[in-house]
């Protein structure tokens, strides 16, 4: 084989330095699963944090965890887990070729994340902030929280919301990204740069999404669930 | 060139009728390099950043050893010696240790060893030096604007309330190379697994390679935890509030365990690569296949593992559990078996072997001597009892000196001049360059020996001013860090005179076995290999017959 015929025998899609797609397809599978082996790790810093506070502080644990609320998390897990329903049939749409459906997908789990974050902002962060359980300077739990001020350990009532803003920061910074990672996706599913010759970056942001939504699964029972 | 046909990126078809087109000179825009995804170059830009930092942590180690040739704290203020300190540290470990060898040689090499034309990510590799520059231009901001003064550790509650220094900064710039380092291992570990020659199986493969994957492995896993970490750090110093806070009943030891648990790991990612080159050394310069492979490349994954578990012996006087100590001592004691491992196998290499006196091999019998004395005395401080009247003393810091320069930096040393033909295409003058081995050999001894002396009469670490008593030993630290320092700068000059008036190398003047002696021409072609090759050999078939053209 000539290198013009070997050339024209190349996908435009394998990268000069792969010899074959299976080889790249391969490479980029292993590299997003290393990927989110270190996110693991990321998220398991703080996981290992809360273990040894909620040992240390079991009954601040119970009063923080009672000023959640679980009517509000439950909702958003519920949103989450659909938001991830919809990146899975995103990433068959893909396969299958429809990219119709496919950028119909992205958008409504784009929309579906942003339902999350304004129910995050709106009923959960913003009155914590209002009424003084932000750790800190401005800590001193009033209006609804008013109970919390009455605990005897307010210390420890502290680092438990210092881990609750911390865990579910990181974890809606995440989101955040997504989003970007999200809008790119949809440009190009209009652009018809994906279908089922090239799918993988759907799969690895779908990998990405679940990941985030699996931290959520987490940290969800392990403040909103501890009464 | 405008006859280059360009076919990837940024590589031109490789032109048969110009065998002089090399990966150094096909083009030499500015943008060509700073843009460049080939993994050779890359590896070159990280020599002269990593050798710009060795400079500038260098400079504050000049500084400091300059005040403590009196007793008394009278060339620098405490405030400006704690800050010297741990720039020096900061500097040093994660600006020159931790990405010298992997990201320059590593680089460099592990596409060549294994067969590849590039590593698998090659715009993730760039992506790799970038960040790592934003984290080297915070450092350097952080100099400018006034330091910061807590130790490389960032300890609690010193760095989040006590200090004030840019902690903030410091969290930031640990936070962002860190994510670096982990691009890099990941990179590595995607290729070595999947960009494999036919024929380069796993057994197959140089010991540099096995010592790489295993050091990719503890960057991956290890790095994100002290990025949360510091993360951690950075948050409570801005809401002046955190979960390592005692005033709140937090633990300010919980730091000290997530800090040591990446950054116990992080001495193997540093000392790992350099085994990995002494492998290659060895065996070359004894003419010998390496004795006991497979234990050399399983003592590598090994370390990796078990390196993960001693983390607590840094702790053994932070009030942590006695029986917790007694659990990290004998895991300490363990991780010390496949080093020891390593060590006896080199050693089995050069008997019967046809060895021969070059200038990497004196860096590499150097290394093996130091490292012994560094790792025997890592297990003097691993050993619970022993610890506790030597802990903070300069006798931790002469041991990790011992394995941190004495090991890892004559590792690099020896790297460097091994592949620097290889690299460049050029020679350089072995006298000189052997007399220079010798020096840093003498120099670092002098150095670091009667720091070992000092800290067993019970000298404390990390201060400006210190006990009349300790002045001999410590006057002898400071000549003998002069000449390191030389010793350091002479290559400079002799290896930036082979760039002009070097003589050509060939492809392989040390008579070394391995694709990238025997397949690839000096300096690489841009494509590395213009058809991949096939592999039929075992690692180091060496017979004892190569000729040597130096």
């Amino acid at each position: 084989m000539s290198s013009a015929e070997a050339k024209a025998d190349r996908s435009p899609y394998l990268a000069h330095h792969f010899e074959s797609i299976e080889q790249q397809e391969e490479s980029c599978t292993l590299g997003m699963w290393l990927f989110l082996a270190q996110e693991v790790m990321f998220f398991g810093g703080l996981f290992m944090a809360y273990a040894v506070y909620r040992y240390m502080y079991p009954d601040a644990w119970l009063e923080g965890s009672g000023a959640l609320s679980i009517k509000i998390g439950g909702i958003n897990t519920v949103v989450l887990l659909v938001s991830s329903f919809s990146m899975a049939m995103g990433v068959y749409y893909c396969q299958i070729g429809n990219s119709k459906n496919l950028f119909r997908a992205l958008l409504v789990t784009l929309f579906l994340g942003f339902v999350f974050v304004a129910i995050k902002l709106k009923f959960e962060y913003f009155p914590k902030f209002a009424e003084g359980l932000f750790p800190g300077d401005g800590w001193g739990p009033h209006g609804h929280y008013a109970d919390l001020a009455s605990f005897g350990d307010q210390g420890a009532l502290q680092i438990f919301f210092f881990l609750y803003f911390v865990m579910t920061g990181m974890h809606a910074f995440h989101m955040l990204i997504g989003f970007v990672i999200l809008v790119v996706l949809m440009v190009m599913t209009k652009q018809n740069k994906f279908g089922p010759q090239r799918f993988m970056p759907i799969l690895f942001f779908g990998l990405y999404w679940h990941f985030v939504d699996i931290v959520w699964v987490f940290i969800f029972p392990m403040f909103y669930l501890v009464t | 060139m405008a006859n280059d046909v360009v076919q990837g990126p940024d590589f031109p078809e490789r032109d048969y009728a110009r065998p002089e087109v090399n990966y150094l000179n096909w083009k030499q825009t500015v943008s060509s390099w700073l843009l460049s995804q080939d993994h050779k170059r890359i590896g070159i830009m990280y020599l002269v950043s990593i050798s710009i930092f060795f400079v500038v942590g260098g400079l504050f180690a000049i500084m400091f050893r300059l005040e403590l040739l009196t007793p008394e704290g009278d060339l620098l203020q405490a405030d400006t010696y704690n800050k010297f300190f741990t720039l020096h540290g900061v500097v040093m470990i994660f600006f020159f240790l931790i990405p010298s060898i992997p990201a320059v040689l590593g680089n460099f090499l592990i596409p060549l060893m294994i067969g590849a034309k590039d590593v698998a990510f090659p715009k993730l590799n760039l992506a790799s030096w970038y960040i790592f520059m934003v984290g080297g231009t915070i450092g350097v901001i952080i100099i400018l604007v006034g330091g910061v003064d807590t130790g490389w550790t960032f300890y609690t509650p010193l760095s989040t309330s006590y200090s004030n220094t840019h902690v903030f900064l410091a969290a930031m710039l640990v936070f962002i190379t860190g994510f670096s380092s982990i691009l890099t291992g990941l990179n590595f570990l995607v290729t070595i697994h999947k960009m494999r020659a036919p024929g380069m199986t796993w057994f197959r493969l140089p010991l540099f390679i096995w010592a790489h994957y295993a050091t990719s492995v503890i960057q991956v896993l290890g790095t994100p935890v002290v990025a949360i970490t510091v993360f951690l750090v950075g948050v409570e110093r801005i809401w002046g509030v955190g979960i390592f806070d005692p005033a709140l009943g937090g633990d300010p030891v919980l730091f000290q365990h997530m800090f040591w648990f990446y950054s116990h790991p992080a001495v193997y990612i540093m000392i790992l690569p350099g085994m990995g080159v002494i492998s290659e050394v060895i065996a070359c310069f004894s003419r010998n296949r390496v004795f006991g492979y497979e234990f050399v490349a399983f003592s590598s994954v090994a370390i990796a593992i078990i390196g993960f578990l001693v983390w607590g012996h840094h702790m053994y006087v932070s009030g942590q559990a006695m029986y917790s100590n007694l659990v990290f001592s004998l895991l300490t004691m363990l991780v010390a078996v496949p080093s020891a491992i390593k060590m006896f196998n080199w050693t089995s290499t050069l008997y019967r072997g046809n060895v021969v006196w070059e200038t990497p091999m004196i860096y590499a019998i150097g290394f093996i001597g130091l490292f012994a004395i560094g790792g025997g005395t890592g297990l003097f401080l691993g050993a619970t009892g022993m610890d506790v009247p030597l802990h903070d003393t300069y006798f931790v810091v002469s041991h990790f000196h011992y394995v941190m320069v004495g090991g890892m930096v004559m590792a690099y040393l020896a790297g460097i001049h091994f592949y620097w033909p290889k690299i460049t295409g050029k020679m350089y003058s072995q006298p000189i360059a052997k007399l220079c081995a010798v020096l840093v050999f003498v120099g670092f001894n002098c150095t670091f020996f009667p720091q070992f002396l000092v800290g067993w009469l019970g000298m404390p670490r990390r201060y400006h001013s210190y006990h009349p008593d300790f002045q001999v030993l410590n006057v002898m630290s400071t000549l003998g860090a002069s000449i390191l320092g030389i010793g350091f700068v002479i290559p400079v000059f002799y290896l930036g005179w082979s760039l002009f008036y070097g003589k050509d190398a060939g492809s392989n003047p040390w008579g070394a076995r391995g694709l990238e002696w025997e397949v690839c021409t000096s300096p690489p072609d841009p494509h590395n290999f213009h058809e991949i090759p096939v592999v039929t050999k075992e690692a180091y078939a060496y017979t004892g017959e190569e000729t040597l053209s130096v």
